[in-house]
């Protein structure tokens, strides 16, 4: 597949995302700046199409870096504990402070991504059987475990309806002055492309990186941290999206190997294209209502998951 | 030179390598041998740097590798454990090209380039160049990774049993290789060896471990005779010579 087939399907489809919707906006409408077509097609298109790039883009390299750091196919921030970690450190803010602002949220929503990445990894290094399933496995319970210490204590403190509205990943209320927490993912990514090598070489073990001269712990944290902003970025935007970090990387992997500084404009790229068409489907059938994208995401995500899984073990292991 | 002086590693309260003291000598090939747990690896891992000594140093042009700059020393010293376990989906040329990532952080210059086309024409790989290395037999991915050495253009060259999951026929492919890379390029190979004729065959001098400690030291025909090989391994070796090469008969000994 090349670049140029990806972008122009990431065009084409953004063009179909901006013009579809309950509100029958044509592309006439927009030559009159006073018009209301103009006017939601500025509030809400538009955000709405800008967090599906941001936040496909992001989702997809985050599962990139964390394949490549963690030296197995099957690790995303949905099954290392990532996301999981992110909705608790916002409860977290939520018990802690009783009129809790956003920056309090997002700045605790890091710091628990973070640690519990950081945890998830030193849990990879401790395991001596280090399956290509196994490893995520555990990854998914830890990522339970987590995620039943937020229930437990959001249904406590009566708060599980907030919490249930994180978990599912929508970009139905995404409108102009609510998504701009986004923006701080494009740092991320263009961090991720100047650390492309550094990921690279450290997607081959400690001792092989430190052969080549390179710290491979300063290599890690950065690339953690930067899975941290990308992944607390989107959860308190959009919420949780399942699977886009796992198959996006993966499907790349297997036609353009794993070198980063080669593959990561592609990840990028399909996890756009991907997204918009999960969306589009949701919005598509049963209209003028939606599906949530993380519904469509989940149904087409996980068969290709379990398709790779039946065929792709041979690959995943090599 | 790599000297190494009074080097102790324990893990727990055992010792895996008890103060050795040895000098690795310049543009030869030195063998690591010695039965399981011997401490062999442990020694190569501490003077490339991947292992922290607990007491004891090593010393590179009389410097502790410990006060090198990382990307200094990836320039003298190159170090391959086994990597046959790697999972890496990258082409043979995207790997080499790794090899010159101390000296352009990944930014290949033309001069870099080149580096990396000689590493593959020496290794006899540039008809498989884009091959990912998942597709690769077990002799190509090894030729791969000593592409990748050279490419890294150090000095000293140190293997981790650079012959373990090889057949016979890549085994000497592999040994002649590195044969070639001391006499034809100058550099200096350590490596860990199992098999005790490859190292009587192909090694200028061989370091003996037992325990943790060096039980022998030196040229190769110090080694390589029948007292020697009793004190190392504790069985009774006959060596034959045969075309010129010492070859020790140890399949049927009585110990």
């Amino acid at each position: 597949m090349r670049l140029w087939m990806l972008i122009i399907a990431a065009i084409i489809l953004s063009f179909i995302s901006l013009f579809i919707g309950a509100i029958d906006i044509k592309p006439s409408h927009l030559l009159d700046w006073d018009s209301r077509e103009m006017k939601i097609f500025l509030i809400s298109r538009v955000p709405r199409l800008i967090a599906i790039i941001l936040a496909g883009a992001g989702m997809s390299i985050a599962g990139l870096i964390m394949q490549s750091l963690s030296r197995n196919k099957f690790v995303s921030p949905t099954t290392a504990g990532t996301l999981d970690a992110a909705k608790l450190g916002i409860l977290i803010s939520m018990l802690f402070f009783t009129n809790v602002t956003y920056t309090q949220q997002v700045i605790f929503s890091f710091a628990f991504a973070l640690i519990g990445t950081l945890v998830f990894m030193q849990i990879l290094d401790r395991i001596k059987f280090k399956d290509v399933i196994f490893v995520p496995l555990i990854g998914i319970m830890y990522g339970n475990i987590l995620s039943s210490i937020t229930t437990f204590f959001a249904y406590e403190a009566d708060l599980l309806q907030n919490i249930s509205a994180w978990l599912m990943g929508s970009f139905t209320l995404i409108i102009a002055g609510r998504y701009e927490l986004l923006y701080l993912s494009v740092p991320a990514v263009i961090l991720a492309y100047l650390y492309a090598n550094k990921f690279t070489v450290a997607g081959m073990g400690e001792d092989f990186a430190k052969n080549l001269g390179l710290s491979y712990k300063f290599v890690l944290n950065i690339g953690l941290i930067l899975v941290a902003i990308i992944a607390t970025t989107v959860v308190l935007t959009v919420g949780v999206i399942p699977f886009l970090g796992l198959i996006v990387p993966n499907i790349v992997s297997l036609y353009m190997g794993d070198n980063l500084r080669k593959t990561i404009p592609h990840t990028a790229v399909l996890g756009i294209v991907f997204l918009l068409i999960c969306d589009i489907i949701g919005r598509v059938i049963v209209y003028p209502f939606e599906i949530p994208v993380n519904v469509t995401v989940a149904v087409i995500g996980s068969a290709i998951f379990l398709i790779m899984l039946f065929r792709g073990r041979a690959y995943a292991k090599k | 030179m790599i000297e190494i002086k009074g080097l102790t590693k324990r893990f727990g309260n055992k010792p895996v390598v008890e103060d050795v003291s040895i000098k690795i000598q310049s543009g030869a090939i030195t063998s690591f041998i010695g039965p399981n747990g011997a401490g062999k690896s442990t020694l190569l891992s501490m003077v490339s740097r991947l292992l922290d000594a607990d007491t004891g140093e090593v010393l590179l042009d009389k410097n502790n590798v410990k006060q090198w700059k990382s990307d200094e020393f990836a320039k003298r010293v190159s170090i391959l454990k086994q990597a046959n376990f790697l999972n890496v989906r990258l082409t043979i040329r995207e790997l080499v090209s790794f090899g010159r990532y101390p000296y352009s952080k990944g930014r290949l210059t033309a001069e870099d380039e080149q580096f990396v086309d000689q590493a593959i024409e020496y290794m006899n790989l540039k008809d498989m160049e884009d091959k990912f290395l998942d597709e690769l037999s077990g002799g190509q991915k090894q030729r791969a990774f000593i592409a990748m050495v050279i490419a890294q253009d150090t000095e000293f060259i140190l293997l981790d049993e650079p012959l373990n999951n090889l057949d016979m026929k890549h085994s000497v492919q592999i040994m002649k290789i590195l044969r070639k890379l001391v006499d034809d390029l100058g550099k200096t190979v350590v490596i860990v060896l199992h098999d005790i004729n490859f190292a009587s065959v192909y090694s200028d001098y061989i370091v003996a471990l037992k325990n943790g400690k060096v039980v022998k030291d030196g040229t190769t025909n110090e080694i390589i005779n029948s007292d020697a090989l009793r004190e190392i391994y504790d069985m009774n070796i006959p060596v034959q010579e045969q075309n010129g090469c010492r070859i020790c008969v140890y399949f049927n000994s009585h110990s």
